[in-house]
């Protein structure tokens, strides 16, 4: 069996002619949580996006649970999503629909198991993030963090091989944001999935994470473990981990120059 | 246009899931019928009535106050049930499936079903259509009935026409295919229309909430707009011989 749950080779994407990756090598080994790491706009959502079959490819090939998701038409990749399970950056419960509801949706949609065993799956997969009491809850009465640790028990419904998290510490207190790691963690050992986590919340991914990959501006720029990491010398990686508001991230967008703007006759 | 056609055909192609599922088009039935039926009822009596007043002051010049069964039923099942429930059934219900759809795909509800393996035009789209065309003929149906009943009550019993003359010329005036029919026809052109305008400018909406705003608003001018020129397109062809 492949040691990989994705392999990535010479990814490239473009969208029109403005390219957002560029030759991406990237593997994630199964029972692994990897990070994906970057500023905003650097390409890591649209590698997620590429990996789950909603971008194709320009370059390169994707193999997800050793299928090769740039050749899947719609009916391929539909099979594959149903061995996936992603977290949206904010939980994207359906909000017409009751915590239990939304957790049995994909059991209903996918499966012809009785109405009673489904229960004792969704209140399994609710006790596993801790909200089995808040089950008759509609998404609006959730805080921020429970409705991401919902969102979580939804996409461990049908015990995916892989977890996609988008941005899943964002927006959240200390403490939802310590419980949400752990969960990720906690939930890739006992279920032995593989996750890729997508953030830029360096110092909670070091923490529950055995990979790092670094993107900036579409190329990958450093990868290691959190402790290759951490003491890394390399400027950008530098910068992101201590949070400078400087450095190759240059703090200024590129403007004319100053003196020229406001005016200033020099002598 | 090509677009919102193209969204049109794939709806129809994938109303599979809800056939074999009738609860999610029970669902939309409720929620885009049931709960337009209200406005739909008291809309409906109040048209009566002031086409039992305004038909009376009319008809009295002629004195053939008698016909006013015929003129508010006529006026009704032909024209205004159609055209007045299609109006308000696009304010009330299609306003409310675009913000619907629109928010959904908003805060990622929609792409969280893709990645669920769930494709939202089967899942969402398809059984509101659904619902949408089915309600459309029954809320007009009840908007003349209820207009029906509104012109009674101002011709017969408040102004005093006779009654046995206002039912019996209604029963003879009016036609069940020429009349019924095609109001039925009409009504559920026009629930078309409104669905599929709703639907496409809820998925086509921006995912912000300027967009989804916009997105309403278009919805209810592109369907009133339509639904009126539909209306002169349909008579014509109906009552003309076109």
């Amino acid at each position: 069996m492949n040691d990989y749950s994705v392999n990535i080779e010479s990814l490239s994407f473009a969208y029109d002619k403005r390219a957002v990756l560029k030759n991406i090598h990237l593997k994630a080994r199964r029972g692994q949580v990897i990070a994906i790491m970057g500023s905003s706009g650097c390409g890591k959502t649209t590698l997620l996006k590429i990996i789950s079959g909603a971008l194709r490819p320009t370059e390169g090939a994707v193999h997800v649970e050793g299928v090769d998701v740039g050749r899947l038409d719609q009916a391929g990749i539909y099979a594959l999503r149903r061995r996936l399970g992603m977290l949206f950056q904010f939980g994207a419960l359906f909000t017409d629909m009751t915590v239990y509801d939304n957790v049995a949706f994909p059991m209903r949609e996918h499966t012809d198991l009785p109405e009673d065993m489904i229960r004792d799956l969704v209140l399994l997969k609710l006790q596993a993030v801790g909200l089995r009491g808040a089950q008759h809850l509609t998404p609006a009465e959730l805080s921020g963090g429970m409705a991401r640790r919902v969102a979580l028990a939804r996409s461990i419904a049908l015990d995916p091989k892989l977890m996609l998290y988008d941005e899943p510490f964002a927006g959240l207190d200390p403490i939802a944001l310590g419980v949400i790691g752990d969960l990720i963690r906690r939930l890739t050992d006992t279920l032995g999935l593989t996750s890729l986590v997508v953030t830029h919340d360096v110092q909670e991914s070091l923490k529950i994470v055995d990979y790092v990959y670094f993107i900036s501006e579409g190329v990958i720029v450093a990868q290691g473990t959190p402790d290759e990491i951490r003491a890394s010398t390399l400027p950008y990686v530098h910068q992101f981990v201590h949070g400078e508001a400087d450095g190759p991230m240059a703090f200024h967008y590129p403007a004319p120059a100053y003196d020229l703007d406001l005016g200033v006759q020099h002598a | 246009m090509g677009v919102s056609t193209r969204f049109f055909f794939l709806l129809l192609l994938h109303s599979g899931t809800c056939f074999r599922r009738p609860q999610l088009i029970l669902r939309e039935i409720f929620s885009s019928g049931v709960l337009s039926l209200i406005i739909i009822l008291v809309s409906g009596l109040f048209v009566g009535m002031v086409l039992g007043m305004q038909g009376y002051e009319t008809l009295q010049t002629y004195g053939s106050e008698e016909a006013l069964g015929v003129l508010v039923s006529l006026s009704l099942v032909r024209e205004l049930g159609p055209v007045v429930a299609a109006l308000l059934f696009a304010s009330r219900a299609g306003s409310a499936i675009t913000a619907e759809i629109g928010l959904m795909k908003a805060t990622e509800q929609l792409a969280a079903m893709e990645m669920m393996a769930v494709d939202p035009l089967a899942r969402v789209v398809a059984p509101r259509f659904w619902g949408g065309v089915i309600s459309m003929p029954l809320l007009a149906a009840m908007f003349s009935a209820m207009g029906i009943f509104g012109g009674y009550l101002v011709g017969v019993v408040l102004i005093g026409v006779d009654e046995g003359s206002f039912w019996s010329q209604m029963q003879a005036a009016v036609d069940i295919r020429e009349d019924i029919l095609n109001g039925v026809i009409k009504s559920t052109v026009f629930g078309i229309a409104v669905t599929v305008i709703a639907l496409f400018e809820g998925y086509d909406a921006p995912p912000t909430a300027e967009g989804v705003s916009r997105a309403t608003t278009r919805t209810v001018v592109t369907s009133s707009l339509a639904i009126l020129m539909l209306d002169f397109v349909l008579t014509a062809f109906m009552f003309r011989g076109v």
